[in-house]
């Protein structure tokens, strides 16, 4: 009896936390979400979700162009013209290098691997001041097809992601491989044909970690874009809580929530993939 | 045809077929050679001359006029770059320990045949993947301004909150605290470590009359002690590069206490465009973070259980 009066104190508790954390993690973003159709006046002064008069003026002064030519709508689209080339780039350079590793011999392929893995472990922090010099002497900063941004990830340059199609690829079976060897497919073939239909669940998780990094992505482009025009997402929100911090709290919440629509879009419809990813990619092997 | 045509000779064929088998043998050198010259050009080349800048008072529209240890000399000697040193240090050590307890704490609990498991999971999960937004860091400053969302809850149990993000005592820590909100990517590894502890284990243990709490230190924290180790190496890294919460939030404010050494490197490099004295922080940072993960390393084998049957 005193077992089970236990057992279901215990499950209360448990509840009770999980309950209790997860409005801790979720209710800021809700609050965000009514925060935006309430008056400025009304924003401080509760805590509660529906508005007392709903008003859509912060989404109206959202739209509104701010310092220029550019506004969220077309911030949002140069965030996207970069980050939808640098996710297939990353995609396309990072499966061609892990099967590169995983599936070949080659001399120096041991020491080079260790090389790779050395790069996980390597901060951006150090590089950030050459590159910026390189890329300077390059003519790339403030380019036009914001290439100091996309260049890089034509060469797999997010290892992390070739470290975990590698995981991936281990866990294949090599039988349909050696069967197209056989039957005269070339490794390019191979690769096409056989790998990539049975990596697709990895290089979709990849394609979804790298949209959200780079869409979140704000220290890159407040190095190397510099025209107000080309500004993407994460410097206008930046630059608009700056300009209207205190008196204008609906505009500055509505631009933030628009900004971060398309990611919450994509994060539900393809929940799956980020877990999947995050645990294949950390811990296998 | 060409192949046809070059066979004729028996000499040349031998060349050619050593050649072709070489290549062959080698083919996979060619895949893996767009991320070889990415890594020369965009990792190694950086990660050399940032060291070479660092003896220098290279500024990026002067120029280098002298060559020495100067830019260490003077960062030594300078208060504020301590500060910001030990800021970091501080930084660190609160984030990454908080945020692998309340992981592995929120996995354990979901752990259990909890109902709904998955409707957490992804409530928990949502500010890891947002986290790194401006438009969370903006949030972050509405709930804990002066008078934000937290002072105004408090304010319905007659707390008057204190300046969260206004006070030196504070601030910091409420920068680390957007960090640990982000905890859902920890948390998904360690759960699916936990997955992978047998529940044999804890049968055997139940038996033997070992508690809830003995079972957790005695069998799931050894077996799972690689991904420990896991989340400790990465969220070390990332802690010591933290830059956009500080620089969003507070800009280094209030009286330097959230001035992160990423900020000052920031600073001199695309301020004052100082490029050796912002190599040399990052240099310095740098070796830091190296000791810091080869103890971690080092200190693998007092600590972290590899089962010796692979891939369990």
């Amino acid at each position: 009896m005193l077992y089970g009066k236990k057992r279901v104190f215990n499950t209360a508790i448990r509840y009770v936390i999980l309950i209790a954390v997860g409005i801790i993690m979720i209710y800021p973003l809700l609050w965000m979400v009514s925060a935006t159709f309430k008056s400025n006046n009304e924003i401080f002064s509760g805590i509660g979700l529906i508005p007392k008069k709903v008003t859509f003026d912060g989404y109206k002064n959202a739209m509104k162009n701010y310092g220029g030519d550019i506004n969220i709508i077309k911030s949002m689209l140069n965030t996207y013209s970069y980050v939808i080339p640098k996710v297939v780039f990353t995609v396309i350079s990072s499966v061609v290098t892990a099967y590169g590793f995983s599936r070949f011999q080659f001399r120096g392929r041991n020491f080079l691997f260790a090389v790779l893995i050395s790069t996980l472990f390597l901060p951006q922090v150090v590089l950030n001041v050459p590159q910026y010099v390189m890329y300077n002497q390059f003519g790339w900063i403030d380019s036009k097809f914001y290439l100091p941004l996309i260049a890089p990830t034509l060469f797999a340059s997010e290892t992390y992601f070739v470290f975990m199609l590698i995981q991936f690829m281990r866990n294949i079976s090599r039988e349909m491989e050696e069967a197209a060897k056989i039957d005269g497919c070339n490794s390019v073939q191979i690769l096409i044909k056989i790998i990539c239909p049975m990596l697709k669940p990895a290089m979709v998780s990849c394609a979804l970690f790298q949209f959200m990094w780079s869409s979140n992505d704000f220290m890159g482009p407040l190095l190397y874009v510099k025209t107000p025009t080309r500004y993407p997402a994460s410097i206008f929100v930046k630059l608009s809580m700056d300009a209207d911090t205190g008196f204008d709290w609906n505009r500055v919440l509505a631009v933030s929530l628009i900004s971060i629509i398309p990611s919450l879009v994509v994060f539900f419809l393809s929940q799956k993939n980020f877990v999947e990813g995050i645990s294949a990619g950390s811990i296998k092997g | 045809m060409a192949k046809k045509a070059s066979s004729s000779t028996l000499q040349v064929s031998s060349t050619k077929s050593g050649l072709k088998k070489s290549l062959k043998r080698n083919i996979g050198f060619f895949f893996i050679l767009p991320w070889l010259i990415g890594f020369l050009v965009f990792r190694l080349y950086p990660f050399i001359s940032s060291l070479i800048y660092s003896f220098t008072d290279f500024q990026l529209f002067k120029g280098v006029s002298e060559v020495g240890l100067m830019n260490y000399e003077e960062i030594f000697a300078s208060k504020k770059i301590m500060k910001a040193f030990n800021v970091t240090f501080k930084y660190a050590f609160i984030t990454v320990p908080l945020k692998l307890v309340v992981s592995l704490f929120i996995a354990y609990i979901l752990n259990f045949k909890i109902k709904g498991v998955n409707l957490f999971r992804t409530a928990y999960y949502i500010p890891s993947i947002l986290g790194g937004s401006v438009a969370i860091a903006v949030l972050w400053k509405a709930v804990f301004r002066d008078d934000g969302l937290l002072n105004t809850a408090l304010g319905f149990f007659g707390i008057a909150g204190p300046q969260w993000l206004s006070d030196p005592r504070y601030s910091l820590f409420i920068i680390c605290l957007l960090r640990v909100w982000q905890f859902g990517s920890a948390m998904v590894i360690f759960l699916a470590a936990l997955k992978n502890v047998p529940l044999d284990l804890y049968e055997a243990a139940a038996i033997d009359g070992a508690g809830k709490g003995r079972q957790f230190f005695n069998i799931t924290l050894p077996l799972i002690t690689p991904v420990v180790f896991y989340n400790l190496v990465t969220q070390l890294c990332q802690a010591f590069q933290e830059f956009n919460g500080p620089y969003i939030i507070t800009q280094g404010g209030p009286r330097n206490s959230t001035t992160l050494i990423s900020l000052l490197i920031y600073n001199s490099a695309f301020k004052t465009y100082e490029m050796g004295m912002a190599s040399a922080m990052a240099w310095l940072m740098f070796i830091i973070l190296t000791i810091f993960t080869a103890i971690a390393f080092i200190s693998q084998k007092y600590w972290v259980y590899y089962s010796d049957d692979e891939g369990r």
